[in-house]
């Protein structure tokens, strides 16, 4: 075997002075840069990741992992992944893989949003002072209100609320499913959920039992593959959602390699250990909005009329259409996946080039269910690249009713977005199946973290309502008056309905 | 046994009655003048047995998990949706997106099965979702399957081309397609490999035959006159080269 010509993207080192030879690098990193030499530390560069975990527990400060400067001559056309790229498929005839959202330097229109405060006029209001209500419903809202009066004579609700996914603050944890991320990372997912009286979503690997206590967290996924789904899978949760698309690879199915389908995955997609989990790229059942419908209801009878049901799509051009068809096809909720929205696997070229932006698609959907009068059939969920709680007051001013939080999720976990979660090695314990890695990731430990993280962005939210002198989420929703945007084309800024700074 | 009169009621309102009688302990129902009420069955558990006169709308036994249906006509599109227990029997012909997704029990149909028949259907422990179609099918008869296995009888002994359709167990990476006559290796996906039943298949078929034979007052010595072609995938893993890590 020849060495690669793909040079390595990463200089892993070990200042051999300051080296105590304690060989924890080598037990750290999953990926195998490390092995003992007899006296040193031997490293093997190419299988560099620069996730860190070498770093962080060399107890010398010896390692420090560097850029390769071992380069391709440097040219404005060909950049260094496409070189690279070429290579790889020369020597495999694979498609290159990739993991998290894209990478691609794209414009990120949140940075190009600005939000509005008060100034003498009106008042702002202090969140440490007075009350602010960040609680959030989803699902479908009627209408119109009827009451009627009680027998003791008071009025009472007559309309019968359609069910509702209770929130306490207007985010969510994105679905990622056991298999594409590790058992541990789940629970820790869940117990931040419970603790924060918001939801985790399964993804499409089924519910393993040790989350059923969660269930009153969690949403239950139905994907192509259909693994794990049953009747009482449907009935565990708070809602069901039907998972059309992913923003990271909108139109393609999934593909959970036969060697990462332990025991413990196959007991819980409740299929054979070994074999691959392939999701098809559409649900065969599903060719039309009216299809959509059908499974819908399929799935509304067999729970009952109980649960929301929730339909998740990939930002695409023609978004604002679809969405409007789910939400006419009876769906509660509406998750819209922007295309920088993160993945345990897809095509590089899938996920770089397939969808568009999620500020565009909610814009463009909030606006379009407005327009035909339907907004309110069904909430939505805005995912798929939010880094902040800035982009999630942006988001929720251009119509999300919630915000979906994935990758920002693991990150609190020890993740760096390295992006090589489909390479099943993640030395944090997060995308991985193996053992010796994912004990690594106490529950307990960075459930307490994930709670922080959530709770300093919910103060950080409350901050932005009390500047914008509100004091509830609700009076934020899709209010684009309080947007700005900063150098944004006159086009943009009209698809998303928001006028240019400085008027 | 309780009867239901379906006659110009919506599914809703009929299968909460459905929910509610098998609630009650009923375990034996019978559904008059259906015409086309979806989800008969749907997420339905236990043991209840329910006879449909008439014809019963789509998503037949969808998620189901326990009962028999039995339905005297000919039925629609996606029966037996991801259903995980319990047996639906069929006298007529059905539609398309039979048993998508289904895990376990059960599908007798004593007529043609349409498209995109046992779609990704799986198998699970001691679960192994079986069809059988004593008529002929249409295209991608087990595309993307998983497990269990799809029975084609071709009763009426059509000739080769005319039993099942193109894309034959396209994606097919578990599970076997048994069929009743030859099949022309051209009709099917890179993935799937063509053989004649051994010793133990033919034990399958016997006991899984016997079954529906029963179920349509056939016979199965005349069943078994035919060859059976068997067919399974190369390879579990059909993709496993396609991606460079």
């Amino acid at each position: 075997m020849f060495k690669s010509l793909a040079p390595p993207e990463f200089l892993a080192k070990i200042d051999q002075v300051k080296c105590i030879k304690c060989k924890r690098c080598i037990q750290n990193c999953g990926w195998s840069v490390y092995s003992w030499g007899g006296d040193k530390v031997l490293i093997d560069t190419y299988k560099c990741v620069n996730c860190l975990r070498c770093y962080h527990y060399c107890p010398e400060e010896a390692i420090t992992i560097e850029d390769n400067p071992v380069r391709f001559r440097s040219n404005a056309n060909w950049g260094f992944y496409n070189i690279r790229n070429i290579k790889r498929q020369a020597e495999t005839g694979g498609i290159p893989l990739t993991g998290m959202g894209s990478d691609m330097p794209y414009p990120v229109i949140f940075d190009n949003l600005l939000l509005d405060a008060c100034q003498v006029t009106n008042p702002s209001i202090d969140p440490l002072r007075e009350p602010m209500e960040l609680r959030t419903y989803l699902g479908k809202k009627p209408a119109k209100l009827e009451f009627e009066k009680g027998p003791d004579g008071k009025s009472k609700l007559k309309t019968k609320m359609p069910p509702q996914i209770k929130l306490e603050m207007p985010f969510i944890f994105a679905p990622m499913s056991y298999g594409s991320i590790s058992l541990n990372a789940q629970k820790t997912l869940a117990m931040a959920a419970k603790e924060l009286g918001i939801v985790m979503n399964t993804g499409e690997g089924g519910l393993h039992e040790e989350i059923y206590p969660f269930r009153g967290n969690v949403i239950v996924q139905v994907a192509s593959g259909r693994f794990g789904v049953n009747a009482d899978y449907l009935n565990a949760g708070v809602a069901v959602e039907i998972k059309i698309g992913q923003g990271a690879k909108p139109g393609i199915g999934g593909h959970l390699p036969g060697e990462k389908i332990p025991l413990d995955i196959a007991k819980t997609r409740m299929i054979p250990v070994g074999t691959d989990a392939l999701s098809p790229a559409p649900q065969h059942d599903i060719y039309s909005i009216e299809d959509l419908r059908q499974l819908i209801f399929a799935i509304k009878e067999a729970t009952n009329y109980t649960k929301p049901v929730s339909v998740k799509i990939a930002a695409v051009h023609n978004v604002a259409a679809i969405a409007s068809g789910i939400v006419r096809a009876g769906a509660d909720i509406v998750y819209i996946d922007g295309f920088r929205g993160g993945t345990g696997a897809a095509p590089v070229i899938i996920r770089d080039h397939l969808g568009i932006p999620i500020e565009h698609a909610l814009a463009a959907v909030d606006e379009r269910l407005r327009q035909e009068g339907i907004r309110n059939e069904a909430s939505i969920i805005a995912a798929g690249g939010i880094r902040s709680s800035a982009d999630a007051a942006k988001a929720i001013a251009l119509g999300a009713d919630a915000i979906a939080i994935g990758t920002a999720a693991l990150i609190t976990m020890g993740c760096t977005v390295c992006g090589k979660c489909y390479t099943g090695n993640c030395s944090w314990g997060i995308t991985t199946q193996r053992p010796e890695l994912t004990v690594r990731l106490d529950p307990e430990v960075y459930a307490e973290r994930l709670i922080n993280m959530i709770h300093a962005w919910s103060h950080e939210l409350k901050e932005i309502l009390g500047a914008l002198g509100v004091n509830a989420i609700e009076s934020l929703r899709g209010s684009r008056e309080r947007l700005r945007g900063v150098g944004l084309d006159s086009q943009t800024l009209d698809i998303l309905g928001v006028k240019p700074t400085g008027r | 046994m309780l009867t239901i009169d379906a006659k110009g009621t919506y599914y809703r309102r009929l299968n909460e009655q459905v929910r509610e009688a098998i609630a009650k302990g009923e375990k034996e129902l019978l559904l008059k003048n259906v015409n086309g009420q979806y989800y008969i069955g749907d997420g339905l558990k236990g043991e209840a047995m329910i006879t449909i006169e008439g014809v019963p709308g789509n998503d037949l036994a969808a998620f189901m998990d326990g009962p028999t249906l039995i339905v005297k006509n000919n039925a629609q599109d996606n029966i037996g949706n991801t259903m995980n227990s319990g047996k639906v029997i069929v006298y007529g012909n059905v539609g398309d997106v039979l048993g998508y997704g289904m895990r376990g029990g059960k599908l007798h149909i004593r007529g043609d099965v349409g498209y995109r028949v046992g779609i990704h259907m799986k198998g699970y422990k001691k679960q192994i979702p079986v069809i059988i179609a004593g008529g002929t099918a249409g295209d991608f008869f087990g595309e993307y399957m998983a497990g269990g296995a799809l029975i084609l009888l071709n009763l009426e002994n059509k000739k080769d081309g005319q039993i099942v359709g193109d894309y034959l167990g396209t994606g097919m990476h578990g599970g076997t397609i048994f069929i009743r006559g030859e099949v022309d290796k051209k009709l099917c996906g890179a993935e799937v490999g063509i053989s004649d039943p051994n010793e133990e298949d033919i034990k399958f078929l016997t006991d899984y035959l016997k079954d529906y034979c029963k179920d349509f007052n056939l016979k199965l010595e005349d069943i078994m006159k035919v060859d059976f072609k068997k067919l399974t995938p190369a390879s579990s893993r059909p993709y496993g080269n396609m991606y460079a890590y």
